[in-house]
């Protein structure tokens, strides 16, 4: 590591750091997750020369700058130049509304999802509702059932919070026998984080006069498969939003227009979009996505069933496979955990393979069953090695290796992959996903 | 590390208890709404409500064997799931494998554990291009022929509102709830 002191020192010339934090914490050229906060500092003081430094007779000046920009537009989109941060869509041949889209989180930052690029899982295609005619009615075990019109709806009483969405089947390609190569995003994307904003559950459920002896509310979609599932009453009464807006617009049609329900923390599939019935009810329906689908078959032959908490995951998605490191230096490591129990309370990173682990700074806020972005900088010295991510949330609960994930639920379960993920770097600087 | 949070697990009589206190007294908290609730009258319920239950609640009047099911698949659900369900670009119905095995196989025969279901599923889902399109007649015809390619129940067998929820299937017993003890 002494030559990766030196290289440092000559970065920051004007700006020295104290030894400490040129100290590699971990193996594998690991540094001090607080290295970059005091470089950030640092660099901001120089934007100004830059700036001054431009040729001023404007010869070489881009023609942006010389001609008036673009006018205004209703609905801005995306750089032309970003054409590659979209979702990847995974469709039934025979059904092109059958299927789903991944979020490309390797070519996100942040925390949030942008709402064109959040997940998508349908089972019968997106409905074009028109909200003049969609109602949400609540019935069964109620002492006075009653039915809302989306107008209704938007004078409750609203709250947001944000939170991650996630599909049962993320991840799913961690169960096959030999590392699947694709982006992460391709691979762990079935998970979306966004601020959602709608009226508690339980407040409608309050004003239908809940009856005691309801323990389950079977929720239905007004989509063309009418999608239905059973919510356990106590999530109901907890957490469980009736949302209209997602990051501070109306719900878009792909993800619920004009309602949908947010369960934070629990599977996606319990998410009902175009929610249009609840119905309070002693027991579970046993609905297809209860039974057939979303239950896990063990190795005994038995299935895990309504496995609704997601458990805490996380995953480097800076650098990660479809990337190539350029030369030995100095780097960024960047990636998202999160858990459905509760806040993430720490994520270390690996980068031998998992013999030593440092520490990685957690981006403020850190958000109670929300996308937690983790960051910590590093030293590739060139050679090969073998990096790592791991999560611990707030109730102890730690992201297991895959062996032993593996070892507790065999690999046909296909739902509830959450194991740690690995990338082997090679000395050309390209990325491979591993079981290491 | 425990890779599930032992903390969570409470004998089930105290999760119960706890649970009825949580439930009441998060009612009492709700938000107060505006109560622009319309009233819903029986009429509009039965309209609305298509949720089967595995004790038969909610399943319809009406009836249909598998003998009258087969003109129905083999037109409507054959193109997607192959002849008898053996599959095509929709997941086959029939057959399936030891649920234990190397590569278990998991279909309505071997792995659903209610009769009910299929008639739930096909009546609001299914034929994909068309849902909605069956009368209650043709989705118990085609629940018995689905149960019937899984040698379940014989071809001439009546499916309704009492004897659908009298089929047994094998993997009634194959699901462990992990909500709420272990959860
Ligand atoms: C256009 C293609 C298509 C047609 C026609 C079709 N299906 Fe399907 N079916 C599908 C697809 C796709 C799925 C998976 C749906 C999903 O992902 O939610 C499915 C799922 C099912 C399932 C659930 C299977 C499981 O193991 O979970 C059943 C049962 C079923 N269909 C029955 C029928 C019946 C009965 C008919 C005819 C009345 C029919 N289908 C017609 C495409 C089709």
């Amino acid at each position: 590591m002494i030559g990766a002191k030196k290289g440092y020192r000559t970065m920051t010339e004007d700006h020295p750091l104290t030894d400490d934090h040129l100290q590699s914490v971990a193996g594998g050229g690991l540094l001090d997750r607080r290295l970059f906060l005091r470089q950030s500092l640092a660099f901001g003081t120089g934007t100004g020369l830059l700036l001054a430094g431009m040729d001023a007779t404007g010869a070489e000046l881009p023609a942006w700058q010389k001609t008036p920009g673009a006018p205004f537009s209703n609905y801005g989109q995306p750089s032309p130049h970003e054409k590659e941060a979209i979702r990847w869509v995974s469709a039934n041949s025979g059904a092109p509304g059958n299927g789903i889209s991944w979020t490309p989180l390797h070519k996100l930052e942040g925390m949030i999802t942008p709402n064109g690029l959040h997940f998508e899982r349908h089972h019968n295609g997106v409905p074009q509702i028109n909200p003049d005619r969609h109602r949400l009615s609540l019935h069964g075990l109620f002492r006075n059932p009653v039915s809302f019109s989306v107008e209704d709806l938007l004078r409750y009483p609203l709250v947001s919070r944000i939170c991650f969405v996630e599909c049962g089947g993320n991840s799913n390609a961690g169960w096959h026998e030999e590392p699947i190569q694709t982006p992460v995003g391709y691979f762990h994307g079935l998970a979306s984080c966004s601020e959602w904003t709608g009226i508690p559950l339980s407040t409608l459920l309050d004003e239908a006069g809940l009856q005691p002896d309801a323990r389950w509310v079977i929720a239905e979609g007004a989509d063309a498969a009418g999608m239905n599932i059973s919510i356990p009453i106590e999530k109901a009464l907890d957490d469980t939003l009736v949302a209209l807006y997602q990051n501070g617009e109306r719900i878009r049609p792909e993800n619920g227009y004009p309602l949908r329900l947010i369960l934070p923390g629990w599977e996606a599939v319990l998410n009902v979009k175009w929610l249009q019935r609840l119905q309070a009810a002693r027991e579970p329906v046993m609905a297809r996505n209860e039974t057939s689908k979303y239950t896990e078959l063990q190795p005994s032959g038995k299935a895990r069933q309504f496995t609704f908490l997601m458990d805490a995951k996380s995953l480097i998605t800076q650098p990660s496979p479809g990337y190539k490191l350029r030369g030995p230096g100095l780097y960024q490591i960047s990636g998202l955990a999160w858990s459905g129990r509760g806040k993430v309370r720490k994520v270390e990173v690996s980068a031998d393979g998992g013999k030593s682990w440092a520490e990685a700074a957690l981006q403020e806020p850190v958000m109670s069953k929300s996308f937690t972005r983790f960051r910590l900088p590093w030293r590739w010295d060139g050679s090969p090695l073998v990096l790592k991510s791991r999560a611990i949330d707030e109730t102890g609960y730690q992201q297991p290796e895959r062996a032993a994930l593996v070892a507790e639920r065999g690999r046909n379960g296909y739902f509830h992959y959450n194991a740690i993920v690995s990338w082997a770097v090679a000395p050309d600087g390209s990325l491979s996903h591993v079981y290491a | 590390m425990s890779m599930r949070d032992t903390a969570l697990r409470r004998p089930l009589a105290v999760t119960a208890v706890l649970g009825w206190i949580a439930l009441t007294a998060a009612v009492a908290a709700a938000p107060e709404g505006p109560k622009l609730g319309k009233p819903l009258s029986p009429a509009d319920i039965a309209a609305m409500d298509i949720n089967v239950f595995p004790d038969g609640s909610g399943l319809p009047s009406g009836k249909g064997t598998a003998l009258e099911g087969k003109a129905i698949y083999d037109a409507q659900c054959a193109a997607c799931h192959g002849p008898k369900g053996t599959g095509g670009s929709a997941g086959e119905l029939a057959g399936g494998s030891a649920l234990d095995g190397p590569h278990p196989d998991q279909t309505v025969g071997n792995y659903w554990p209610y009769a009910t279901t299929i008639f739930d599923f096909v009546r609001r889902s299914m034929p994909l291009n068309a849902p909605r399109s069956l009368s209650d007649d043709q989705v118990y015809a085609v629940t018995a022929y689905l149960l019937n390619i899984n040698a379940l129940i014989g071809e001439t067998a009546e499916m309704n509102a009492k004897t659908l929820p009298e089929v047994h299937l094998p993997n009634r017993e194959g699901f462990v709830r992990i909500w709420p003890n272990s959860h």
